[in-house]
């Protein structure tokens, strides 16, 4: 029972990074109708950023202030620079751009900083929690990484739902041309949503990378079960992605813990549970039901 | 026309075959395995670019397949003795039942649904591989010995074999391929991917068409892989990472998404580019961390700016500049065999259709 505990609180705490990697594929999702592959992979270079900056000034604050400050600026120079010029060609041919990004990204975080291992740091005690004498299988920094997704995600969908720019990015992703129309910038608004994505995917580096050390190819599995938790939760629904995120958090956990060899069987596990709620539903969970034109 | 076409392709693949012998015998045994390298690639490519061009579907795990045809050609080489054309064909079938299975799973999911399904095939099957270390040798993969046969002597030199082994089935590979994309199942494809229920009113079997993409695709991957395995001798799950079903599709796209041509220009591209960079960057004498970082970098610049210089691929790029030469005529083929269906529009009404449709992946 301890046990089921136990990787049910830090399933779920993975669950949170899933969600927020997640979180930033719908963002971009829904303005550009483009997965963006190298999402994993700026999020790996702002954290290089951000070591790069614990080091210099001793401060973990110092660097998770600039690591989502780059994500930010990082977000919004690619869409700007390599992702507008093919949102008029063949829809392939953005993603290929996105995977280039991610190849170039991970080859010059390897010219700087080399290819090894290298930890990151806690801002809180990794030390697991007790209740009386009981471990939760979560530590105080857990409880951070939980909290600081949820205050992310909280305070993203309020910006949504009630500021102004939050409304222009929801006409905008709902139907550009009328968003026009009613005098929206839109590709400014398209490069706004990149910039918050690149700042979700910084924070999810960050974040994940005192557990999973710190490497060129170090965000690629994030990456990989974010995208799942994505396509699960419905790649239009934000909440999706986060409920998305969550269940396969907490289900890998599972998987990883009860299961024979469980480490090498937890892709199958994912690819499993994936298959399962498409089959049910092909376009995610939280889908709407969409009616497609002849 | 039909008439002519076959003989001509047949003709091409002889002309190609006679070149890559004449490079094998004047290049030197880095070069040979280069060949086979870019062998296998075109094997794999062509099969994904068939799906994914031709009847619109996407696959991210068509190194998955790869890993099946692998794997089935070093048990049966290891366990059974099989004479390596058995194997080949024995992984073709494993394979395409593998790929019949997935293209069931499928035929219902679109765009980035499929993408993603796929993608986790692809990191899913290769760490059964580590998991069932009984079977599969863990991560250490399991040796495979291949050898030159007799009657080429003992001088003759492994790689060379190898690199004519592989041309010669992705030649085939390929010829059989263009007479599938011009059959009754080709155009299935080609209308299935343009509009589902028009083609469903045509009276084609969407779903089946659908399906059987995938069993082609997956059935060439396999054939890859079973070549992989034994111009490697080793078969692990390393080999059959998760950038490499990227590279597939990437090599696909650069190439030109439909085109065979392309697939051949894309596989060039993503075996050569690397390798070349990397003697640059040696031969200038950088320490050893940049150096093998260096192409990883440059190479992703270089599918950034193609694509962005060659919206339509590396084919459609040539097609292009040599109907600067020679008029608009070979342009109304090309246009033909387009692979997007996205006919472009005025770019303000591009971004707003692109909303209702199902977008990219």
């Amino acid at each position: 029972m301890v046990e089921f505990l136990q990787f049910t609180l830090s399933g779920a705490v993975f669950g949170m990074i899933y969600a927020v990697v997640a979180l930033s594929l719908v963002l971009i999702w829904r303005g550009t109708r483009l997965l963006n592959y190298a999402q994993g992979g700026m999020a790996m270079f702002t954290t290089y950023v951000a070591l790069e900056v614990i080091y210099r000034t001793g401060s973990y604050w110092a660097g998770f202030v600039v690591a989502l400050a780059t994500g930010v600026v990082l977000g919004a120079v690619c869409q700007l620079t390599i992702i507008r010029p093919t949102l008029n060609k063949p829809p392939l041919n953005a993603v290929i751009v996105t995977i280039g990004l991610l190849t170039l990204l991970e080859g010059l975080a390897g010219i700087f900083y080399g290819g090894q291992y290298r930890s990151f740091p806690t801002a809180f005690s990794i030390t697991g929690l007790k209740v009386g004498t009981t471990p939760l299988g979560v530590s105080r920094y857990d409880v951070f990484v939980a909290a600081a997704v949820l205050f992310t995600t909280l305070a993203l969908a309020v910006a949504f739902r009630y500021t102004s720019a939050g409304l222009r990015m929801r006409a905008a992703a709902f139907n550009a041309t009328i968003a026009r129309l009613a005098g929206i910038r839109v590709a400014r608004v398209l490069t706004v949503g990149w910039a918050l994505a690149g700042l979700l995917g910084a924070l999810a580096g960050v974040l994940v990378s005192p557990s999973t050390f710190l490497y060129p190819n170090s965000m690629d599995t994030i990456f990989v079960y974010g995208f799942t938790a994505a396509v699960i939760g419905g790649l239009d629904s934000p909440v999706g992605a986060v409920v998305g995120g969550l269940l396969l958090g907490i289900a890998l956990s599972y998987a990883g813990g009860y299961l024979h060899s469980g480490a090498d069987l937890v892709p199958m596990v994912a690819l499993g549970i994936l298959v399962l709620v498409l089959m049910v539903r092909p376009d995610g969970l939280f889908s709407a039901t969409q009616v497609r034109r002849v | 026309m039909t008439m002519q076409t076959l003989p001509r392709r047949l003709g091409v693949a002889v002309v190609t075959a006679v070149i890559v012998w004449f490079l094998s015998v004047k290049l030197d045994t880095f070069r040979d395995y280069q060949i086979a390298e870019v062998a296998i690639e075109v094997t794999a490519v062509a099969g994904l670019t068939v799906l994914t061009g031709l009847s619109g579907q996407i696959s991210l795990g068509n190194g998955a397949f790869m890993a099946i045809g692998g794997y089935t050609t070093a048990l049966l080489l290891l366990h059974l003795n099989w004479p390596f054309i058995a194997t080949l064909v024995a992984s073709a079938v494993v394979t395409a039942v593998a790929g019949a299975i997935v293209g069931v799973a499928a035929a219902r999911l679109r765009g980035p649904y499929l993408a993603g399904a796929t993608l986790m095939l692809g990191v899913a099957l290769p760490a059964l591989a580590s998991a069932y270390q009984g079977i599969f040798g863990g991560d250490q993969g399991l040796n495979v010995t291949f050898t030159t046969p007799a009657f080429l002597g003992a001088a003759f030199p492994l790689t060379r074999w190898q690199a004519w082994v592989s041309t010669v089935v992705a030649l085939v590979t390929l010829v059989l391929l263009a007479n599938l994309c011009y059959s009754r199942i080709g155009r299935n494809w080609r209308a299935v991917r343009d509009d589902e229920v028009a083609a469903a009113l045509d009276g084609v079997n969407v779903a089946v068409a659908r399906i059987l993409a995938f069993v082609v695709s997956a059935t060439c991957a396999g054939l890859a892989g079973s070549l992989l395995a034994i111009v490697t001798s080793l078969v692990a799950p390393g080999a059959f990472t998760i950038t490499l079903s990227i590279a597939l599709l990437t090599a696909a796209v650069i190439g030109g998404l439909g085109s065979l041509p392309g697939a051949l220009w894309g596989s060039l591209l993503i075996v050569l580019v690397p390798t070349y960079v990397t003697d640059v960057a040696t031969s200038h004498g950088l320490s050893s961390s940049a150096g093998s970082n260096i192409p990883i970098a440059a190479y992703g610049a270089v599918l950034i700016l193609v694509m962005l210089a060659f919206p339509q691929g590396i084919q459609g790029g040539l097609m292009r500049l040599l109907a600067l030469f020679t008029g608009p005529e070979p342009k109304a083929r090309t246009s033909r065999d387009a692979p997007a269906p996205h006919v472009t529009p005025p770019a303000d009404e591009m971004s707003a259709s692109h909303h209702e449709k199902e977008g990219t992946t």
